[in-house]
C-alpha cells in the first residue's frame, strides 16, 4: 500500500486530492494506493469573498463549503489538526493522538494571520483576512460617517497580492454610492516605492487613486501602531494618522511546520519547478506555505496541483517527477464595484493590465460562484 | 565587503509577484540586526528599487554582483 497524504483542506489540498484520485483511481480502487487529506477545518472557505463581506456584498455561509462535500469519494477526509510532521519516522502526528504514515506527504495548509507580530495592530487594527474581522471591519465602516481609513499593507508577503488594491478601489466606490467620499479620506500605504510590486499594477493604479483623490504612502513598511494615538508609524519614519486601519497584517507558515523543522525563513523551501521540498525525501508543497517567488494566490495553487499530482503520480509508478510548474498566475482585479481587469503571467512573462471592464467585472462575479468547481477539480 | 553573513538567498528570479524587492523586504523582516540576506533578481527595475529602498531606510548594500542575466543583491539589516 502506498500512502500519500495531504495537509490542508484548502484549494491546494482539495484540488491536489481530486487530481490524485482521478489519476490514481484504478490503484486507489484495488487498495494498492491510499489518498488521504487531513483538514482542521469542517468548511473550505472562499477567501476572495472576504472583501465583498467587508461590504456588505456577500454573506458568510455563500462562501463556504464542506470540506467532504469538495473531494472525490476515493480521498479519505480526516478532520484533524496537525501537531508535528516526523520526517524521521515519515509520520503526521495529530492533536487526537493519531498518527498518519505517509510514503508521500504533500504540505498544503496556506498561510495564517499574524497580527500580534506588529504592535498595536490587534489593539487598533482592522483586517479582511479572515471571516470575524471582515465582519467587524463592516460594522465600523457602516458606522463611519466621517474621518480617515488608511489601508496599509503591513505583512510581505501576504496573500493575494492585488487585494489591498481592490478594497481601496471597491471602498472607494461604496463610500460615493453613499454619499461619504467627501467626508471620509482615504490612504493608502505600500512598503516599497510604488502602489504594487508588478510595475505593470501601479503604472495603472497609481494614476486611478490620484484620479479618486486616495492619499499614497509609499516606502511605508509599518514597525508599530500607536493605539491611542491612533497613527502607524513606518521604519522609514513617517507617520499616518487613521480612525479605522485596514491592515494588511504579517502572514505566517503553520505552526506544526515549525514544529517539524521544515521553514526556512519563515516558509516552506520548495522547488519552483517540481514543487518538491528542498532537503526532504516524499515531501511535496504548494499553495501560500511555499517560500516560491509567486503570488499568494488561489490560482497558483491550482495551476501548481496539477503538476504537483503528475509528479506524485510518477513517484508511485516508480517514475521520475518530470512536471515542470511554470509560474502561471491569473488574477482578477476588482476595480471598483461595476468594473475590473486582470492579469496573467508566468516566471517567463510579465502582466498587461487591460483597461477595466464591467464584463469583467461580471466574469468575476461568475466565477467567486464558479469557484466551487475549481476545487473538485472539475473546472 | 564579503557577505560573510547571508543568513538566506533568495532566488526571485523571474519573480513578477510580488517581486525581489518584497521578497528582499520578507527576507530582512525575518533577520536579525547584524544578518544579512541575499537576493537573485533578473528584474532590470532591481538596480533602481533595490538600492532606492536600503538607502530609505538605511540598511547597508554590501554588494550588487552583475551575473549577466541577473543581479545577486546583499543586503545587511544594520539597525
Amino acid at each position: 500500500m502506498h500512502r500519500i497524504v495531504i495537509i490542508g483542506g484548502g484549494p491546494a489540498g482539495t484540488i491536489t486530492a481530486n487530481h490524485l484520485a482521478e489519476g490514481l483511481e484504478e490503484e486507489i480502487r484495488d487498495a494498492k494506493v491510499e489518498v488521504t487529506l487531513l483538514s482542521d477545518q469542517p468548511d473550505q472557505v472562499y477567501k476572495p469573498g472576504f472583501l465583498y463581506l467587508t461590504l456588505g456584498l456577500e454573506s458568510s455561509e455563500r462562501i463556504r463549503r464542506p470540506v467532504r462535500e469538495l473531494v472525490s469519494p476515493y480521498v479519505k477526509v480526516r478532520l484533524e489538526r496537525v501537531t508535528r510532521v516526523d520526517t524521521e519516522h515519515r509520520q503526521v502526528m495529530v492533536e487526537s493522538d493519531a498518527s498518519y504514515p505517509y510514503d508521500q506527504l504533500i504540505l498544503a495548509s496556506g498561510a495564517r494571520l499574524d497580527p500580534a507580530a506588529t504592535p498595536g495592530l490587534v489593539e487598533a487594527g482592522d483586517w479582511f483576512y479572515d471571516e470575524d474581522a471582515s465582519m467587524r471591519l463592516h460594522a465600523k465602516l457602516d458606522a463611519l460617517e466621517e474621518g480617515r481609513v488608511v489601508v496599509s499593507v503591513i505583512g510581505v508577503p501576504h496573500m493575494c497580492p492585488v487585494a489591498p488594491l481592490e478594497i481601496t478601489f471597491m471602498l472607494d466606490h461604496w463610500l460615493r454610492l453613499r454619499g461619504r467620499r467627501n467626508t471620509v479620506e482615504l490612504t493608502y500605504t505600500y512598503p516599497i516605492n510604488r502602489t504594487h510590486s508588478i510595475p505593470q499594477c501601479a503604472e495603472w493604479a497609481s494614476p486611478e487613486m490620484m484620479r479618486r483623490d486616495v492619499n499614497i504612502e509609499t516606502f511605508f513598511n509599518v514597525e508599530a501602531i500607536d493605539p491611542e494615538k491612533k497613527v502607524l508609524r513606518s521604519m522609514e519614519g513617517t507617520d499616518v494618522p487613521f480612525d479605522v486601519l485596514i491592515a494588511v497584517p504579517e502572514h505566517r507558515a503553520a505552526a506544526y511546520l515549525e514544529e517539524s523543522g521544515l521553514l526556512l525563513g519563515g516558509w516552506v523551501p520548495t522547488d519552483r519547478e517540481t514543487l518538491a521540498v528542498k532537503g526532504q525525501e516524499g515531501i511535496w508543497a504548494l499553495g501560500d506555505t511555499t517560500d516560491l517567488p509567486v503570488s499568494k494566490a488561489g490560482s497558483v495553487a491550482h495551476y501548481q496541483s496539477s503538476y504537483l499530482a503528475r509528479n506524485v503520480i510518477a513517484r508511485v509508478h516508480g517514475l521520475d517527477p518530470v512536471a515542470r510548474y511554470d509560474g502561471k498566475t491569473i488574477c482578477f482585479v476588482e476595480a471598483g464595484l461595476d468594473s475590473a481587469t486582470f492579469i496573467e503571467f508566468n516566471y517567463q512573462r510579465p502582466p498587461t493590465v487591460p483597461e477595466p471592464t464591467k464584463m469583467i467585472h461580471w466574469a468575476k462575479l461568475a466565477y467567486n460562484n464558479a469557484y466551487w468547481l475549481t476545487a473538485k477539480g472539475a473546472l | 565587503m564579503a557577505d560573510t553573513n547571508v543568513k538566506q538567498e533568495i532566488d526571485a528570479r523571474g519573480s513578477a509577484c510580488p517581486g525581489p524587492l518584497m521578497e528582499l523586504i520578507r527576507g530582512i523582516k525575518a533577520s536579525t540586526v547584524g544578518e544579512s540576506v541575499a537576493v537573485l533578481s533578473s528584474d532590470p527595475g532591481s538596480n533602481k528599487d533595490i538600492p532606492e529602498w536600503v538607502d530609505k531606510i538605511g540598511y547597508e548594500l554590501v554588494a550588487n554582483e552583475d551575473h549577466g542575466e541577473y543581479h545577486r543583491f546583499v543586503v545587511r539589516k544594520t539597525k
